[in-house]
């Protein structure tokens, strides 16, 4: 991506990544200081931390690793990568539809 | 330089890529593969697990967060040497880059600071049904539970789940797999002898503990495996590979972007696996 910068328009992209970096440290602290609050049901805990992570991956996957402007090539590699993502995330929900033939189920 | 292949530098028109970061992408694609199997068998296991045995609390909070900064540091630090590179300051690029190799070992000497306390850490199943649960204080030279010889002394509690059920039962379970309830809490530690004819079995929290130490240990071995290989590539391109400098510069630049590819890569799983197994 960066090819097209010259030396010295480098330090904006440096702050930036400082900044990126401050609000992944952020993050963190955050996501402990979440676990330690009883939102009423543990699922509400889960989905807060996971929530956090994502936007950490996002700000880690996007800045770091300039994802926000790649090319499209990437992009492609990406989405596939996504799609068996999901799909091998599904096969922990198909698994509880998998029973062996003729289970007794309570 | 003249290139041996072509694209290794320059980076091919339709694409606008050079060859390495198309590789490393793919590379990448299929890592998210090998960790998304293992985080799906987490869920599984998570969810298939009776209620009340899935543990929690089982690792210090306070030195995961430290490790899960420590390699968010690593992450700015590499950011840094690669845009060191691009500004062409090789000082700066040597300083970020070592500090990078620096907290990659200081990562690897957490964690195994952190296994060694699960291989320290012994559930202990008495001959009266009851089980004690702590670290390894001493075991006696001739402590053999075959020959019925010698005393364990650990720095821990004790529990009886025999015959108890419904919340009774959910109480004591509290106390050996949530320990970040207030019951665990307030349990006292003391030092426990026994002697090996009062033991009917024994076991560390290694990975054959039960289903979580053996995700846990796999999931946080592979990564820490990764966070080795990408320290010793790293090392490399840091000192003999730093030669490339000099002679093509273009394309060491091009490697150290890849390598902080895989770099940050190892980071984003260790944002997941943090909160996944530390906190939740």
């Amino acid at each position: 991506m960066s090819d097209q910068h010259p030396p010295d328009h480098f330090s904006h992209h440096v702050r930036r990544y400082l900044l990126v970096f401050y609000a992944l440290l952020f993050g963190t602290l955050i996501t402990v200081g979440a676990s330690y609050i009883p939102f009423g049901h543990h699922a509400v805990n889960i989905g807060v931390a996971l929530f956090i992570a994502c936007g950490k991956a996002f700000l880690v996957a996007g800045y770091f690793m300039h994802l926000i402007s790649e090319r499209k090539m990437i992009y492609g590699i990406m989405a596939f990568t996504a799609f068996f993502f999901i799909g091998l995330m599904f096969l922990t929900i198909f698994a509880f539809a998998d029973f062996p033939r003729l289970t007794v189920r309570h | 330089m003249t290139e041996i292949l072509p694209y290794i530098v320059k980076p091919r028109e339709d694409t606008g890529l050079y060859n390495a970061k198309v590789g490393i992408w793919l590379f990448l694609a299929s890592e998210v593969m090998l960790f998304g199997g293992l985080f799906s068998a987490y869920i599984l296991l998570r969810v298939g697990s009776l209620e009340g045995y899935w543990p929690r609390g089982w690792l210090n909070i306070p030195v995961g967060t430290a490790n899960t900064i420590v390699l968010i540091t690593s992450s700015i630090t590499t950011v840094m040497a690669w845009a060191s590179c691009k500004m062409n300051q090789l000082g700066r690029f040597k300083f970020f880059h070592a500090c990078t190799i620096l907290l990659a070992l200081t990562f690897v000497g957490i964690k195994s600071y952190e296994y060694h306390d699960k291989f320290t850490h012994y559930s202990i199943k008495l001959a009266d049904g009851k089980i004690a649960d702590g670290h390894l204080v001493e075991k006696s030279k001739d402590f053999s539970l075959e020959r019925k010889t010698g005393e364990i002394a650990i720095h821990g509690h004790e529990v009886n789940l025999a015959n108890k059920s419904g919340k009774e039962l959910e109480k004591e379970l509290q106390l050996l797999y949530d320990l970040r309830s207030p019951e665990a809490r307030a349990v006292r530690h003391t030092e426990l002898k026994y002697p090996a004819a009062q033991i009917a079995s024994l076991e560390t929290y290694g990975p054959w503990h039960n289903t979580y130490t053996a995700i846990y240990f796999t999931l946080t071995g592979l990564h820490a495996l990764h966070v080795i290989a990408g320290a010793i590539v790293i090392g490399f391109l840091w000192s003999f590979g730093a030669k490339m400098w000099k002679t093509d510069h273009e394309r060491f630049t091009n490697r150290i972007e890849v390598s902080g590819l895989f770099w940050h890569f190892v980071d984003l799983v260790w944002i997941f696996l943090f909160p996944v197994l530390y906190l939740l």
